[in-house]
């Protein structure tokens, strides 16, 4: 009876609570991409230690996810700004459109490089896309040549390409989940891909085809989908000198003594070169900003003049202390231009 | 009734016979029961080992001994003491003229940058605060010891290998070369770390602390205890003393057997979809956490105050019946009492398992960065195993030692409330 009355209580207690937190949030709640995660929060901690406003919520949902969330609907229990490693679809644009959320800001963050890493204790690897391409697609050309596709035969990175070690393939990755393996598959393998002619010349005519060709990893046990924590990665290339591990450029950043990135098209994985965009395994982050939200929530304008600052994503900015490769000054300005007039997102297909 | 055995030998003799073998047989079955229990305690013991060799040095912290000297002109040139000049000073350029003044050589845009990231980015903090709780302080100087930046942390505490060569370093050679200095005059130290227990999450590994944590896990247990004991302890008194035997219930207590099997990210979803989209109630909240976790644990508590119930001799019932009490009293006065040791094990080792929980709150928002710490059950919190899965994630490595000792306290708080369960069994609980 006593129990009775606790639960009552407890459960009228609630229901206040709730109708008074459902009226208004003061807080910017954040989701998104686990790759941007690292960068949003360092803005959001500092921002809410440095400002007069609570600290944002940011929550790791990934790519998808977060635009899933962000796309439900305008009102305080939709998100207000989701972060994305890649850029957002056509598809998603409508299915915003659809739930009233026409007016999104978009914001380029910076870039981040994608590495192909081996320990320290093993040689290091000089590669090319195509070799990438060989060494871990499912369906390869024929030697032959002929314009024939068959199952990778290729079992040793020598097989590949003569220049190469005679160690067996052997690459931990992350699953096709994460925004990193959508990434790579594109800029890696499909980079690869397209120095095969009839596979290039595929692309007008049969895109589906020519996309399956080249995004579709080989499952017999060469790649291993090692998770999505690029930490564990990091200590199996450590323990296993012959694998290669596929990850984010800040892991290789901190890791310096443990691990050395793969040179991938004659360059090297530096921050230099992912930033000029020599080094050709790289993606542009994003994060999106829900225009009907600016205003209502407090903060979000403070909370993107903060990103936006040069202390934050400029060339020697704390982002980039936590290993975020900047854009060019002049991108820069431009984006910091478009964020601050709230200009709205724009896509040409 | 048979005719004398044809065969010669007695039982007796067959029996002997076979004897050493079966001595054998049980000796061996014993030897593999406890090689079984040996490896078990094996694999824990190098867990155990392995995380607290890894975790034990983030409860210490790596401070530098800083002469601070609170300048007028830089906290509060107007001199009126307002808590909202106090509030916006630039503390950090305390600290950055301090290490100015311990190393007057230091020219250069680049290497002045590297002096000041010596310091952490909390140690204007730390000067804020004693500010504002201290105003007299203004115009006066003082020694303190202020948190390093996390390199440095790791470079004291020899996770960093001060031989490797430079570029595979962190930490340059003038920066290290200027800890060794420091060193040398006693004047980098590890402390301990409060921080660590009380301070919220943050992406400075040396300032991050597990008490946001602790403090949600707290709130989300308690809206699961609040919610699961009273509907468990119903649920199981009613279908054990009240509930008429037929199909219906048949069916009830199948499902309620079933339900504990169910994954529990299952149940994540099922707080998505009702307690978020169709309630409307917030998102990364405790209140949606416990409401999740009560459905998770619910189960657990049902069977174990079933058992606790059934293990009530029926003499007590048909006793107090007998003496003209009701059922309802009967069931209140003496059948509850009596199984309650029983229903309050089921319940702590149901809690003990909701607090390792991670997956169901993946889909209600509670795998989240934040930084304040929650002060109720409805502010955005995270829960202790979800800190420890971000943490993990991260690229700083000083971040490794953060989640081990998260892992630590953890098991602390698990081992506790399991050794709570062992004690209420012992102390409480009667034998017929």
């Amino acid at each position: 009876m006593i129990n009775n009355r606790i639960i009552l209580a407890a459960a009228l207690a609630a229901t206040a609570v709730t109708t008074a937190q459902a009226a208004s949030r003061d807080y910017i709640s954040i989701v998104g991409s686990s790759t941007v995660y690292p960068f949003s929060t360092v803005v959001a901690e500092t921002f809410g230690k440095t400002s007069a406003y609570k600290t944002p919520k940011v929550e790791s949902t990934g790519s998808g996810g977060g635009l899933k969330l962000f796309c439900a609907g305008v009102g305080v229990e939709h998100p207000d700004i989701t972060n994305a490693s890649r850029r957002i679809k056509s598809s998603e644009v409508e299915n915003c459109a659809k739930n009233g959320v026409t007016d999104i800001v978009e914001v380029k963050v910076g870039y981040d490089g994608i590495v192909i890493a081996n320990s320290k204790s093993a040689p290091l690897m000089h590669l090319t896309r195509r070799d990438v391409f060989l060494a871990l697609a499912k369906k390869v050309p024929n030697v032959n040549g002929g314009g024939e596709l068959i199952d990778n035969p290729y079992k040793t990175w020598k097989d590949v390409n003569a220049s190469l070690p005679d160690t067996a393939i052997e690459v931990l990755g992350p699953p096709p989940t994460s925004g990193t393996r959508d990434a790579f598959v594109e800029l890696a393998m499909e980079g690869g891909c397209k120095t095969f002619d009839f596979i290039k010349a595929m692309k007008k005519q049969d895109k589906k085809a020519y996309k399956g060709i080249c995004h579709t990893i080989r499952e017999d046990g060469a790649y291993i989908e090692a998770g999505e924590n690029d930490n564990l990665i990091v200590q199996k290339l450590e323990s296993n000198p012959k694998a290669l591990g596929i990850f984010g450029f800040s892991f290789l950043d901190q890791n310096a003594d443990k691990v050395q990135g793969s040179i991938v098209d004659k360059i090297a994985p530096t921050f230099e070169a992912i930033a000029d965009g020599s080094y050709p395994v790289s993606r542009p982050l994003f994060f999106y900003v829900k225009k009907a939200h600016v205003g209502k929530i407090p903060g979000i304008e403070e909370y993107l003049a903060e990103f936006t600052s040069d202390k934050a994503w400029g060339d020697e900015g704390y982002l980039v202390d936590k290993g975020m490769i900047p854009m060019p000054k002049q991108e820069r300005n431009q984006f910091a231009a478009d964020v601050k007039g709230l200009n709205l997102l724009k896509l040409t297909k | 009734m048979n005719k004398p055995a044809v065969d010669q030998t007695r039982t007796i003799d067959r029996v002997n016979a076979t004897l050493k073998q079966r001595y054998n047989r049980e000796r061996r079955f014993r030897r593999f029961g406890l090689a079984a229990v040996i490896l078990g305690l094996l694999f824990v013991a190098l867990m155990f080992l392995n995380i607290i060799s890894q975790g034990y040095s983030a409860f210490y912290q790596t401070r530098i001994l800083l002469d601070i000297e609170y300048r007028q002109e830089v906290i509060d040139p107007a001199g009126e003491r307002d808590p909202a000049t106090l509030s916006a000073a630039d503390y950090a350029a305390l600290v950055k003229s301090a290490l100015r003044a311990l190393y007057p050589d230091v020219k250069g845009r680049g290497e002045k940058r590297e002096l000041y990231g010596m310091v952490s980015s909390g140690a204007a903090l730390v000067l804020r605060q004693r500010v504002m709780s201290d105003p007299e302080l203004i115009g006066s100087r003082q020694a303190l010891w202020l948190p390093a930046d996390d390199d440095i942390d790791m470079l004291v505490k020899g996770r960093i290998d001060r031989n490797a060569p430079e570029s595979e370093r962190r930490i340059k050679n003038r920066v290290l070369a200027w800890v060794e200095q420091l060193e040398a005059r006693g004047a980098i130290e590890k402390q301990f770390n409060l921080g660590f227990l009380t301070g919220g999450d943050s992406r400075e590994p040396e300032l991050a602390g597990i008490g946001g944590a602790v403090m949600g896990s707290l709130y989300t247990l308690i809206v699961t205890l609040l919610l699961s004991f009273p509907i468990g302890v119903a649920t199981a008194l009613y279908l054990e003393e009240f509930a008429p035997r037929n199909r219906w219930t048949d069916l009830v207590e199948v499902n309620i057997n079933n339900l504990a099997a169910v994954p529990s990210i299952v149940f994540g979803l099922l707080g998505l979809a009702v307690f978020i989209n169709f309630f409307g109630l917030p998102r990364s909240a405790p209140l949606v956490g416990g409401m999740v976790l009560t459905l998770m644990t619910l189960p657990t508590i049902i069977i174990a105050s079933r058992a606790a119930l059934k293990a009530v001799p029926p003499s007590i019932r048909e006793a107090a019946l007998g003496i003209g009490a009701s059922r309802t009293q009967t069931v209140f006065h003496h059948v509850l009492p009596l199984a309650m040791p029983g229903m309050l094990t089921g319940t702590i080792i149901g809690m003990a398992q909701a607090l390792g929980e991670t997956a169901p709150l993946l889909m209600i928002g509670m795998v989240a960065f934040i930084v304040d710490i929650p002060g109720g059950p409805m502010d955005p919190a995270t829960v202790l195993p979800v800190q420890i899965f971000l943490w993990a994630d991260s690229p700083e490595r000083a971040f490794m030692e953060k989640t081990s000792a998260a892992i630590m306290v953890l098991l602390g708080f698990l081992i506790l409330m399991n050794v709570i369960a062992v004690i209420l069994r012992k102390r409480f609980e009667r034998r017929w």
